[in-house]
């Protein structure tokens, strides 16, 4: 029982993380520009192929810097020359834009990379566990993955909340016109802002691929639970979407580990749970059986009784 | 108009359009509907790539009944509508061959379709060649005749699976992991229901069931089978949700044997070879790459030559070459004529050994293979996804060891 609950623990700890990884950028773009960015897990899709590709080339290492600089620097060109004439048009253009650009990427890495998943492997240097628990390995790199999470949070959170940099972006999304008299170039923030969102979704994929599967498909298969993330920690809290990857990090993994259905519940307070009906599924189905479909229970929960998420602030 | 002039008139007409259709009557297509986009396009892309290099080579063996054979591809995106879509799409292009096998769901669709279609369109029939769709009730309470399935069912496996384990004492706990749908479920209850019987000294320690193709870290459920004690996991599943289970098991270092139906599939040898079990990981299949039979491995060379991939289906080469038998028996194209010399047709195999296209419920029958991944040998020429392991003939079953009785009641033509 000891080493279930350790084990989840670690476990929950980790696919959190992990999730933070691919949250954050999302948060950040939201939180700063208020553009809910559909594609992001596009750009992490594109940060997964370019890490690939680099990779094979120059090595994980230089791949691990360069890709996400070169995934931001394609996000910068698409906030300047797309989403900023969408801007005038309001938030729901903008919304149906980066909808339509998750299809352009996924088509453009189809064509590239094709359909079926690429080779893409864990750097040999990080090929080993790091430690045992309970006679169950943790391999070196989702401890790798731990850390960079871990690292992105302290700098951004450091640098938004205190320093001028951090101050002017805050501004720049409530006080526009302030700050634009102020002399800063409020346009040129945002793209900068949509730059390093995007090229932060791009460390999430040069990290994560290894550990997935690298395929066109990842996007489509990730997105939505970035979703959740964002929302349940609150629109465009940092902290919160960190709290929020924790939580369902900790709640999806606890629940796989949990045998129990309806039908036990009632069976140990003794009641004879029904024997037949179109209901039978329901009472025995386990927790186990819906653990990945938990999170989406907590996303219309957290949207009934707390629209504003754990931590945020904004309604929208 | 004259009326001569109007009968050269009439002539020409009456010459262009009996002449047309025997135009398009040059070559035989089969249409190919499988998914060729979204989540399920890398399955869908291997499947075609086998359908094509398998028209190829029959046109390179003389053709089908003296014509050639042509694979149209149609994309269904992983979706029942669209299948019958695309299905439609087919016939009214003039098709009377269709090849299906990415979901059970879906090929119950096409089978449901296709009877209908026979019914009111007499002397248009269309016959459904199921390669890969596996759920037994395509040929028990829904066959039809229409339909052909070379792949063995989930029963039929599953009693080839079990009939392999019986003998084998290491086995003591079992775990099942599945995912929650049709064809996980009944691997599952087929799994308990058959070991019950051979062996009912084996403690199956759980019975999971996760979300289809949405788990994307498997950790949380290596962590279960080990709390569990298990020695050995059955499981069915396939595409990422094999390689994502594998690669979670070789994280956590988790040291069990693996019976599976689809380890072979994309991503699957990489993952068995990270994890580090040689030869711990069985997968249940009609043909084995390393099998030592010479026309075989002459085929999968070519075949790899060509594609770049492994040959996935051999049971794909059984349904072409069958066709192609059928077509010319009957020195024919006419679907009814096909479907009546394939019913009870029995066949050398891709691997050898004979194989029976069982009459009473279109179900073809053929020996079942237990191969294992692990390190190959000096005869042994082919390995997987470059990792240097390949398949080995762990076991066979004969073709009568592994009969499941039907429920098939065939409603015939008359």
């Amino acid at each position: 029982m000891l080493e279930l609950v350790t084990i989840s623990a670690l476990n929950g700890v980790l696919y959190g993380m992990l999730l933070f990884l691919m949250a954050s950028g999302l948060t950040l773009i939201f939180s700063m520009m208020g553009v809910l960015n559909f594609a992001h897990a596009s750009f992490y899709m594109l940060g997964a192929f370019f890490g690939f590709q680099i990779s094979q080339i120059l090595g994980f290492w230089p791949a691990f810097l360069v890709a996400p600089v070169l995934v931001g620097g394609i996000g910068a060109l698409v906030e300047r020359y797309g989403l900023r004439h969408v801007h005038r048009h309001g938030p729901v253009a903008e919304l149906l834009f980066t909808f339509g650009l998750a299809f352009v990427i996924e088509e453009i890495v189809q064509m590239i990379w094709g359909k079926g998943p690429v080779d893409y492997r864990v750097p040999a240097a990080l090929d080993f566990s790091a430690f045992t628990v309970f006679s169950t390995n943790y391999p070196a790199y989702k401890m790798f993955e731990l850390l960079t999470a871990v690292t992105i949070f302290a700098v951004l959170f450091t640098v938004l909340k205190r320093t001028r940099v951090g101050l002017i972006i805050q501004a720049s999304l409530t006080h526009s016109h302030m700050v634009a008299m102020l002399g800063h170039n409020v346009p040129r923030v945002f793209m900068l802002v949509f730059g390093v969102g995007t090229g932060l979704a791009a460390v999430a994929g040069v990290i994560a691929g290894p550990a997935l599967v690298t395929q066109s498909n990842m996007a489509g298969a990730l997105g939505p639970i970035l979703f959740v993330v964002v929302v349940v920690g609150g629109l465009g809290s940092l902290a919160g979407a960190f709290l929020a990857s924790l939580l369902i990090g900790l709640v999806q993994t606890f629940a796989v580990s949990i045998d129990l259905s309806v039908a036990d519940v009632l069976g140990g307070i003794g009641v004879a749970p029904p024997t037949g009906g179109v209901l039978l599924d329901v009472w025995n189905v386990t927790v186990a059986q819906i653990a990945p479909i938990i999170p989406y229970l907590l996303l219309v929960l957290i949207l009934i009784f707390r629209p504003t998420g754990l931590m945020g602030t904004r309604e929208h | 108009m004259s009326s001569r002039v109007r009968a050269l008139f009439y002539a020409v007409a009456a010459a262009v359009i009996t002449t047309l259709p025997a135009a398009a009557q040059d070559s035989v297509k089969i249409a190919y509907i499988d998914p060729l986009s979204g989540g399920g396009a890398s399955i869908g892309e291997v499947g075609l790539k086998t359908f094509q290099y398998l028209a190829e080579w029959t046109n390179a063996h003389g053709g089908v009944a003296g014509r050639k054979l042509e694979v149209v591809a149609y994309d269904n995106k992983l979706n029942a509508q669209e299948t019958l879509v695309q299905l439609q799409k087919a016939i009214d292009s003039g098709i009377r061959f269709v090849t299906q096998g990415n979901g059970s769901a879906f090929a119950a669709a096409i089978e449901d379709f296709v009877t209908k279609y026979n019914e009111r369109n007499p002397g248009k029939e269309v016959l459904y060649f199921n390669y890969a769709a596996v759920d037994p009730a395509l040929t028990n309470d829904k066959c039809s005749y229409w339909h052909f399935r070379w792949d063995a069912n989930s029963d039929i496996k599953m009693t080839a699976l079990t009939n392999y384990m019986k003998p084998r004492a290491n086995i003591k706990k079992v775990y099942l992991i599945n995912q929650d749908y049709s064809f996980g479920q009944s691997v599952r209850t087929e799994a308990r229901k058959m070991l019950g019987a051979k062996r009912p000294d084996i403690e199956i320690v759980g019975d999971e069931v996760h979300p289809l193709l949405k788990v994307t870290d498997f950790s949380p459920y290596i962590a279960k089978i080990k709390a569990s004690g298990a020695d050995s996991v059955i499981t069915g599943n396939w595409g990422q949700d094999f390689a994502l289970l594998l690669k979670a098991a070789a994280d956590a270092g988790l040291q069990v044997d693996w019976y599976t139906y689809y380890a072979g599939g994309t991503g699957g040898p990489t993952a068995i070879k990270q994890a580090n079990l040689p030869d711990r990981v069985f997968a249940i299949a009609e043909g084995v790459s390393n099998e030592p039979y010479a026309p075989a491995q002459e085929f999968e060379k070519a075949f790899r030559a060509k594609t770049g991939v492994t040959l996935f289906y051999p049971r794909a080469v059984n349904e072409i070459r069958m066709f192609v038998k059928a077509a010319n028996e009957a020195n024919s194209i006419d679907p009814t004529k096909i479907a009546a010399k394939l019913e009870g047709m029995k066949f050398t195999v891709y691997d050898g050994g004979e194989g029976v296209m069982r009459a009473d419920d279109h179900q073809f029958l053929q020996p079942m293979y237990i191969a294992n991944l692990g390190p190959i040998g000096k005869d042994q020429p082919f390995d997987e996804e470059n990792t240097g392991w390949g398949w080995k003939t762990a076991g066979k079953i004969d073709m009568q060891d592994a009969i499941v009785p039907t429920s098939c009641k065939m409603n015939r033509p008359s």
